[in-house]
């Protein structure tokens, strides 16, 4: 249950941003979470929601863009199939990881005067 | 402000942020991994779930390289010290960062850690990582690798229930394999396919430290990771003679 702290570091960057652009309240936070990131979406809802109430963050959902697991061959022979041996079955070489470990706060919603 | 009539209303304007979540840990790690560079120290991240043997298999590496190397611990856990304990009745330095409630180590923790242990002196400081499947392959400490311990006792389908701690892991050690003979029903070939569905360069060592089986290979992989930084110590030294 590792979803509170990332939530604190979360929190630490919003507030940094909330008072670079002068805000006085943040809107809606966009975070994309791939499902091979190791965090649990649920409980990164339910942290932040625990978190929000009363900070600038109060009035402002979050909205999480998942992204799926995808490994790929390095020299470019396609995906590898789900739950098949992380090699390249044309040319073995070990698979490259091409998205799915993201944990980013991509934007943020600001109320500014 | 509402510039279409001045009214004073707030405008709500989008902010692109594009940054890791954990930026913050990524740059202390950055910073640790520096000094370890710095220092010619191999650091070995070991994971695992609670009960895998990851404090067995540092005694059993204590023993066989203790005398020859200069070996070090930091070893997390919820409470107590006792694994610390454990490490340095076998021979080497050890340090415990009690995390209170925190289900794994992060960078700031492995931080201060150093700042009790003499780790400038280390040609290897192990890293036990808080007994957890699952938290600990977020954070990165600084480490030169990752090292997961799984024992055959957690089943063959342990990898494909946990794989995201398998995809940035270096080795596995599949601990306690002496005990293989009474579980009829774990297969250690069924454990090793199932860790190349989720670990892109599957590189396994099946290990019973206890009874020091695999230890040999164990030691000679680390050696492998470590040698580089090794030889370019000597080769700078050389180079000053």
């Amino acid at each position: 249950m590792h979803e509170y702290s990332i939530v604190q570091a979360m929190f630490d960057t919003i507030e940094a941003t909330a008072r670079q652009n002068h805000a006085v309240a943040v809107k809606r936070v966009h975070v994309r979470v791939g499902s091979g990131a190791g965090v649990d979406v649920s409980l990164l809802r339910t942290a932040y929601d625990t978190f929000r109430v009363h900070t600038i963050c109060d009035d402002a959902p979050i909205e999480i863009e998942e992204i799926a697991l995808r490994w790929t061959c390095p020299d470019g022979h396609g995906d590898i199939a789900p739950g098949r041996p992380l090699s390249c079955p044309a040319c073995g070489r070990a698979a490259r990881l091409a998205e799915g470990d993201e944990l980013v706060l991509d934007r943020l919603e600001l109320e500014v005067p | 402000m509402c510039v279409t009539c001045g009214c004073g209303d707030t405008d709500i304007v989008p902010v692109p942020v594009h940054e890791r979540i954990l930026a913050n840990n990524d740059r202390v790690a950055r910073h640790n991994r520096e000094h370890f560079h710095d220092h010619h120290v191999t650091v070995v991240n070991l994971m695992g779930s609670p009960g895998s043997g990851k404090t067995a298999v540092l005694e059993a590496t204590a023993r066989q390289l203790g005398a020859d190397h200069r070996l070090g611990v930091l070893v997390g856990d919820l409470a107590t010290d006792n694994d610390a304990q454990r490490v340095r009745a076998a021979g080497i330095v050890a340090e415990a960062i009690t995390t209170g409630t925190a289900c794994h180590l992060d960078a700031e923790m492995v931080h201060k850690g150093l700042h009790r242990l003499p780790w400038r002196e280390l040609e290897y400081l192990f890293i036990e990582n808080v007994g957890n499947l699952v938290c600990p392959a977020v954070y990165d400490l600084g480490q030169d690798v990752n090292v997961v311990a799984l024992s055959v006792t957690e089943g063959e389908d342990k990898p494909l229930k946990y794989p995201t701690i398998f995809h940035k892991a270096d080795l596995v050690l599949i601990t306690k394999v002496d005990l293989l003979p009474v579980l009829k029903d774990i297969r250690l070939a069924k454990i090793v396919e199932n860790i190349s569905c989720v670990m892109p360069r599957p590189t396994v060592i099946p290990v019973a430290a206890t009874a020091g089986v695999g230890i040999d290979s164990w030691v000679r992989w680390l050696h492998g990771v470590g040698k580089p930084r090794a030889a370019q110590c000597a080769a700078a030294v050389s180079g000053v003679r």
